[in-house]
C-alpha cells in the first residue's frame, strides 16, 4: 500500500517535444485514480514515469514519501498491466503468474500457494497448465492481472488494459477490475482514453490535454462542473453541445432564438457579446411531454429535427444550425482534439423514448438555463462554474479523497 | 476436377525436382558402397552389384580423414557458438537501441557478406603466416566468424524485432534486471531465430572449402572439405573415387540429421499468443 505523489513532473523528449508538462497530482493510499485524455495527451508517458520505464526530465516522483526518480522499475514495487497483456508466451499460465516470485527466489511452496490463491480469485485454476496462445482475450487479461496481484505490490498501474477487448467483454472486465480493486484496496492508477471507463471506475479522474493537467476531481465534479470547454467536451456521451451566442441583460441569444433568463449564475457572468453555451444532450426534453409546471422552469424553442435515432431507452435527435465562422473554426479544432469529427454544426438532443418526434418534423424542445454552462470563447474557461460546490462529490466508494478535491492547472 | 488436376501437376513437378536434386546424392551413396577395385570394370550399373563396406574402413583407418573430421567438428562448433553469442548481442542492440551510425553499421555488415572471399585469401595467407596463426584452428575460426556474423546479425535482429517491447518492460516491472529480462524472456522467445542462425552458420563453416584449403597445410587444422582433395586410395594404384564418396557420405550425414531434428524448431514461431492477434 502506498500513496503516489507527483510534483511538477515534466517529460521532454530529445527533440524538445513536451509530452508531460508540469503535472502535480496526489494519489492517496488505496485510491483509484484515472488518467484520461485523447491520444497523445501524455497519459501513458506519465504512467511510464510512475513505474520507471521512462526517465523524468524534471520534477519529483514520491512513493510513500520516498523519492523514486532514480530508482529502477524493479526497485519500485509496482505492478503493471499492459495494453497488449505482455504475457510470456513460452511460459504456461502458472509460470506467467509466478514469474515475479521466481525472480525474487521465493521458496517453491509459497510460490504455489500464492499463484493458486491468485488463480482462484481470477477463476483461472483450470487454465494453469495452458499456454497464453490457447487462451481467450479475457483470460489473457486475467492472467496479466494475476501477475500483478501475486506480487502484493504497493500499487497497480493499468495502461489501457481493456482497449483490445470487444465491447461486451470490456464491460465485464471493467466491473471485474473495480471489484478487485475494492477488495484488495490497492492504490491504482489507470490510464484510458475511454470516458465511460473513466467515469465508472475512478474515485477521481485527472483529465490531461497536450501534457497539461486540466482538471482533477470526482466523476460528478467533472460532469457537473467542468473547468473548461475541453473537459466539458471530453466527459459525457454523447458529448456536450456547444452553441455560440450572446449574453445580454437578462436574456441570452442562441442560434435558436432569444430566451430570457433570471438566473443569478448568468448574471454573475455579466454581459458578453460572444460566448459559447454548453448544454448536455440529456438536459433537453420534449416540451410536449412535460407538465405545465416544469415547462415554466425552463425555456422552449421550436427547431426542425433533421434526423432521429431511437435506441429503446433513449431517443437522439439531431438539429443542425448555422454558426458564425470564427466559432465554427474553434469548435472544429476542439473536436479534432477530442478525436471526433462531425461534418456540420448540430445540436444533439437526448429525449424520452416516448417522444413522438420523428425525422424531418418540427418539434418543441425544452431546456433548463440553470443546467447551462457559459464558456469564454477565447480561453475556453467555464464562466459559470461554481467553485464552492461540493454537493456532487462522489463518496460512494468509501475511500477518502485526499488532496485538494478539485485542483486545476490553467492551460 | 480442375483443382484435382492442378494438384497432380504440383506433385509431378515436385517429384521431378526431388529426383533432380537427389540424383547426385544417391549416386554418391551408391558409389561409396562399390568395390574400389572393380567399380570401373564391366558394364556400369547405378546400384553396386555387390555392397561392400571397404571404403568406409579405408576412410576411417586413414588418419588424414579422422583428424580432418575432428578439426571440422571442432572448428565449426566453436565458430558457430562464438558467432551466435556475438550476433545475439549485436542484433539485440540493433533491434532495441537507437544509436548513431546504426544504419551505416548494418549496411557495412551486409557489404562484408557480399565481399568475394577469393580476394581475401592472398592477404590473409600472408598475414596469418606473420601472426603465426597459419594452419591453426584460430586461423580458420576468425575468417569464418567474419563471414558468418553479418548474416547472423541480420537474421537475428529480424527475430528480435518481432518480440514486442512490452515483454521486456513487463519483465522489468516484474522485478527482473536487464540481463534477467534478456535471458529469461527475450532469449527463449528468440530461440527459433537463434537456432536458425546457428544452423546456417554451422553449415557455412562445415562446407567451407576455399579458406580451409588456403589457410591450412597439415593435419593440425585441415577440415574435411579440404582433406577430401588429398585423398588417395588404399594403395597408389587404386582409384580414390569410392573412398572420397564414402568420406563425403560421412560428412553429409550430420547436416541431414541437424536439418531433420531442427526443422520444426526453425519453422515454429514461438511468439504466438504473446499479444493480441
Amino acid at each position: 500500500m502506498a500513496a503516489i505523489t507527483m510534483k511538477n513532473i515534466v517529460k521532454q523528449y530529445g527533440d524538445g517535444y513536451l509530452a508531460v508538462n508540469d503535472v502535480s497530482l496526489d494519489v492517496a493510499d488505496g485510491e483509484f485514480v484515472i488518467l484520461v485524455g485523447p491520444s497523445g495527451c501524455g497519459k501513458s508517458t506519465l504512467l511510464n514515469m510512475i513505474v520507471g520505464l521512462e526517465d523524468i526530465t524534471s520534477g519529483e516522483m514520491l512513493i510513500d514519501g520516498n523519492r523514486v526518480n532514480e530508482k529502477r522499475p524493479r526497485d519500485r514495487k509496482l505492478a503493471m498491466v499492459f495494453q497488449n497483456y505482455a504475457l510470456y508466451p513460452h511460459l504456461n499460465v502458472f509460470e506467467n503468474i509466478a514469474f515475479p516470485l521466481r525472480l525474487k527466489k521465493m521458496p517453491e511452496d509459497e510460490v504455489k500457494a500464492r499463484v493458486h490463491e491468485a488463480a482462484e480469485t481470477l477463476e483461472l485454476t483450470e487454465h494453469l497448465d495452458r499456454k497464453p496462445a490457447n487462451l481467450s482475450g479475457g483470460q489473457r487479461q486475467r492472467v496479466a492481472m494475476g501477475r500483478a496481484i501475486v506480487r502484493q505490490a504497493d500499487a497497480f498501474l493499468f495502461d489501457e488494459p481493456l482497449s483490445n477487448l470487444d465491447a461486451k467483454l470490456r464491460g465485464q472486465m471493467r466491473t471485474e477490475i473495480a471489484r478487485m480493486q475494492r477488495r484488495l484496496g490497492t492504490t491504482t492508477v489507470y490510464v484510458t482514453h475511454d470516458q465511460t471507463e473513466a467515469m465508472t471506475l475512478g474515485d477521481r479522474i485527472a483529465v490531461l490535454r497536450k501534457g497539461l493537467l486540466q482538471q482533477v476531481g470526482s466523476p460528478h465534479q467533472l460532469y457537473e462542473q467542468p473547468v473548461n470547454l475541453f473537459v466539458a467536451g471530453f466527459i459525457g456521451s454523447p458529448p456536450m453541445n456547444f452553441l455560440p451566442g450572446r449574453l445580454g441583460d437578462g436574456q441570452l441569444e442562441t442560434p435558436f432564438g432569444t430566451h430570457s433568463v433570471k438566473s443569478e449564475r448568468m448574471q454573475r457572468v455579466g454581459k458578453r457579446d460572444l460566448v459559447i453555451f454548453g448544454i448536455r444532450p440529456q438536459d433537453f426534453e420534449d416540451a410536449s411531454l412535460l407538465s405545465e409546471e416544469k415547462r415554466q422552469l425552463g425555456q422552449t424553442f421550436k427547431p426542425t429535427v433533421d434526423v432521429t435515432e431511437w435506441l429503446g431507452n433513449e431517443l437522439y435527435a439531431y438539429v443542425p444550425y448555422e454558426a458564425p465562422a470564427e466559432i465554427t473554426q474553434q469548435l472544429r479544432e476542439l473536436e479534432r482534439e477530442l478525436d471526433s469529427e462531425s461534418l456540420r454544426t448540430q445540436l444533439i438532443v437526448a429525449l424520452d423514448p416516448a417522444s413522438t418526434i420523428r425525422s424531418g418534423s418540427k418539434a418543441e424542445l425544452w431546456f433548463d438555463t440553470e443546467r447551462m454552462h457559459v464558456f469564454d470563447p477565447a480561453t475556453g474557461e467555464n464562466l459559470t462554474r461554481n467553485r464552492d460546490q461540493t454537493s456532487g462529490d462522489d463518496q460512494a466508494a468509501g475511500v477518502s479523497v485526499a488532496g485538494p478535491p478539485d485542483e486545476t492547472v490553467s492551460g | 476436377m480442375e483443382s484435382r488436376r492442378g494438384a497432380r501437376w504440383w506433385t509431378l513437378w515436385g517429384a521431378l525436382i526431388l529426383i533432380w536434386a537427389m540424383f547426385p546424392l544417391l549416386w554418391m551413396i551408391s558409389l561409396s558402397f562399390k568395390d574400389p577395385n572393380t567399380f570401373r570394370s564391366g558394364a556400369p550399373t547405378f546400384f553396386p552389384k555387390q555392397w561392400v563396406w571397404t571404403n568406409y574402413d579405408t576412410v576411417f583407418s586413414d588418419s588424414l580423414f579422422t583428424s580432418a573430421l575432428r578439426n571440422s567438428i571442432g572448428i565449426s562448433l566453436l565458430a558457430t557458438a562464438l558467432a551466435v553469442v556475438v550476433a545475439m548481442f549485436a542484433a539485440y542492440a540493433i533491434a532495441r537501441l537507437d544509436f548513431p551510425g546504426k544504419k551505416f553499421l548494418l549496411s557495412m555488415a551486409l557489404g562484408i557478406a557480399m565481399f568475394p572471399q577469393a580476394a581475401l585469401v592472398g592477404p590473409l595467407f600472408n598475414m596469418w603466416r606473420n601472426l603465426g596463426i597459419y594452419d591453426t584452428w584460430l586461423g580458420l575460426i576468425i575468417p569464418y566468424l567474419t563471414f558468418a556474423l553479418p548474416l547472423s546479425i541480420w537474421t537475428m535482429s529480424a527475430f528480435f524485432r518481432q518480440i514486442p517491447w512490452e515483454m521486456e518492460k513487463a519483465a522489468q516491472v516484474d522485478g527482473a534486471t536487464a540481463w534477467q529480462a534478456f535471458r529469461k524472456v527475450i532469449v527463449p522467445l528468440a530461440a527459433p531465430g537463434v537456432f536458425t542462425t546457428a544452423i546456417l552458420t554451422f553449415f557455412f563453416c562445415w562446407n567451407e572449402f576455399l579458406l580451409a584449403i588456403s589457410l591450412t597445410s597439415t593435419d593440425r587444422a585441415r577440415t574435411v572439405p579440404a582433406a577430401l582433395s588429398f585423398f588417395t586410395g588404399a594403395s597408389q594404384f587404386q582409384s580414390p573415387v569410392t573412398a572420397i564418396m564414402a568420406a563425403s557420405v560421412v560428412v553429409t550425414i550430420p547436416v541431414v540429421i541437424i536439418v531433420l531434428v531442427f526443422q520444426r524448431r526453425i519453422v515454429a514461431g514461438l511468439t504466438a499468443g504473446a499479444v493480441k492477434g
